[in-house]
């Protein structure tokens, strides 16, 4: 039983269908890179996942001991949060508020969960500091140390570099790696195939043509398609 | 000095200054927490606007006759709140136009209502003195103290009781949602308690100087402050200081209420401002 299935989906606003007909599954321990061109509808489909905005049609099951509570999300950086007055331990702490109820204070085993977590991440040493005063890539693995305090199986990621340096990126990406490695499902957006493309067990890809299978079928089809790739690899670098 | 003491402790004997303090001090308490959260989460407008229907609710009140006013007027308030915050989302009239129509709408209708069915001889006086809050904080009965009391008492423990989630739906409500948060039942509540705290200020302040009691105190922490507690803390301790500062200095000099109160929060935040400057400098 896969973690999560998507049964023929359709997705996009009122009147304006952007993906038809989408059906796919996540197993645990998949690394799933969605990848398409600015518009296709992968951030859409991934609220779709979390439930944040209902799919048109089809239908989003959880299994394999996956709860919709249990998935981490970390999303686009929005405009709230660039001048927001909150410490890293904070924003960590705040991913245990999916399962705490209506229980208003932090237990001390979640408070050292969130220590061990933000050491993973290598926030460790930031935990006091303002979260606006860090840069893009500190401010993505505090985010991620967030997500762990919600949840160790599942992690959703919207475009988790843009906006970062090639370094930064790299560290981002091995970062991922390591989650991946250590038994964590990564399901994540971005428009930079190549740099993806090398962690990736499976690819979705979404546009004029749907396509989703494993990372070394979706090479072979690209080298069958010597165009097709063209124009995919342009759309996707633009 | 000595005789300004005095005339103070000499006011302090009188039970309508007592009142004016008791509720002055919580008002101010209740609207900088909520103030952070509406800060941050864009929701500026949202108090303003309310404020506004706060006063068209008032003038039906008046024109009514309702013995105890509150009782239009929260619930007419309340109903805006909660209309108000459903605009946010996925409607054709975006949030900022709507709360600008409803607002003007009934401040617009609150002001026909009450020169056409005035039962007063002085109809502008009245206005202004809704709008600025004038004297009517001195004029509190003992039933409206109790009333504002209980009400703050509400607010403050719901805002400790839910605070991590409030925390949590302000800095990130997809993130919130996604692993499970209930945050539309929380910004029902933020809402709910938005509106209440300005009903209660209305008295204070009036309905057109709410909104300075609720971002400024938020406003001038963001300046020092770095994490979301100390934010709140340091909002809620600047606010009661402003407000005791401000009646006290508004019996002492004879001027209106609201006004002093926030003249003393605009100065305060000039004050943060420069720290602020000189801290990052």
């Amino acid at each position: 039983m896969p973690q999560i299935v998507c049964e023929h989906l359709c997705l996009g606003y009122e009147g304006e269908t952007i993906v038809k007909d989408l059906s796919f599954s996540v197993e645990a321990g998949m690394y799933l890179c969605i990848v398409g061109e600015n518009g296709a509808g992968k951030s859409t489909l991934m609220k779709a996942i979390l439930g944040l905005r209902p799919p048109l049609s089809g239908h989003v099951a959880f299994g394999d001991g996956l709860k919709k509570k249990e998935i981490g999300y970390l999303s686009q950086q929005t405009d709230v949060q660039k001048d927001f007055p909150a410490s890293v331990r904070e924003i960590v702490l705040s991913g245990f508020q999916g399962r705490m109820g209506f229980r208003p204070f932090y237990r001390q085993a979640e408070k050292e969960r969130a220590a061990q977590n933000m050491e993973r991440m290598g926030v460790a040493e930031l935990s006091g500091r303002c979260y606006r005063e860090l840069s893009g890539g500190q401010q993505q693995r505090v985010l991620l140390a967030r997500s762990l305090c919600a949840t160790e199986k599942l992690l959703l990621l919207d475009e988790p570099v843009s906006g970062l340096d090639p370094v930064v990126t790299a560290d981002m990406y091995r970062i991922i790696g390591e989650l991946h490695r250590s038994g964590v499902t990564i399901v994540m957006i971005t428009h930079d195939v190549a740099e993806a493309l090398p962690c990736a067990t499976h690819i979705l890809h979404l546009g004029h043509c749907v396509f989703f299978g494993t990372r070394d079928e979706y090479l072979r089809e690209r080298k069958d398609a010597p165009e097709e790739k063209e124009a995919r690899s342009h759309g996707s670098f633009n | 000095m000595e005789a300004l003491i005095e005339k103070l402790a000499l006011y302090m004997q009188y039970p309508f200054v007592r009142y004016a303090l008791i509720v002055g001090v919580l008002i101010a308490l209740c609207s900088s927490l909520l103030g952070v959260t509406l800060v941050l989460k864009r929701f500026s407008f949202i108090g303003d606007g309310l404020s506004h229907v706060a006063f068209g609710a008032l003038a039906v009140a008046t024109v009514l006759q309702a013995a105890n006013k509150m009782t239009v007027v929260l619930p007419l308030t309340l109903l805006a709140a909660v209309l108000l915050l459903r605009t946010g989302k996925d409607t054709k009239i975006k949030g900022d136009a709507a709360v600008a129509m409803i607002s003007v709408t009934s401040l617009a209708f609150g002001y026909l209502l009450m020169n056409v069915f005035s039962s007063s001889p002085n109809v502008s006086g009245d206005v202004c003195s809704t709008l600025f809050g004038s004297t009517s904080i001195l004029t509190l009965t003992k039933q409206e103290v109790w009333f504002s009391v209980l009400l703050s008492v509400v607010v403050l423990l719901l805002f400790v009781f839910f605070y991590q989630k409030i925390f949590a739906i302000t800095f990130d409500e997809d993130f919130a949602r996604a692993v499970g948060v209930n945050a539309s039942r929380y910004n029902l509540m933020l809402a709910v308690i938005i509106a209440v705290i300005i009903v209660l200020a209305m008295n204070l302040v009036g309905s057109l100087l709410i909104s300075a009691f609720v971002i400024f105190p938020a406003l001038s922490a963001m300046r020092i402050f770095r994490t979301f507690f100390s934010v709140t803390v340091c909002s809620a301790v600047l606010s009661v200081v402003c407000a005791l500062a401000g009646i006290f200095a508004s019996i002492l000099a004879g001027t209106p209420v609201g006004a002093t109160v926030v003249a003393m929060d605009a100065a305060a935040f000039l004050l943060f401002c420069m720290a602020g400057r000189l801290r990052g400098a």
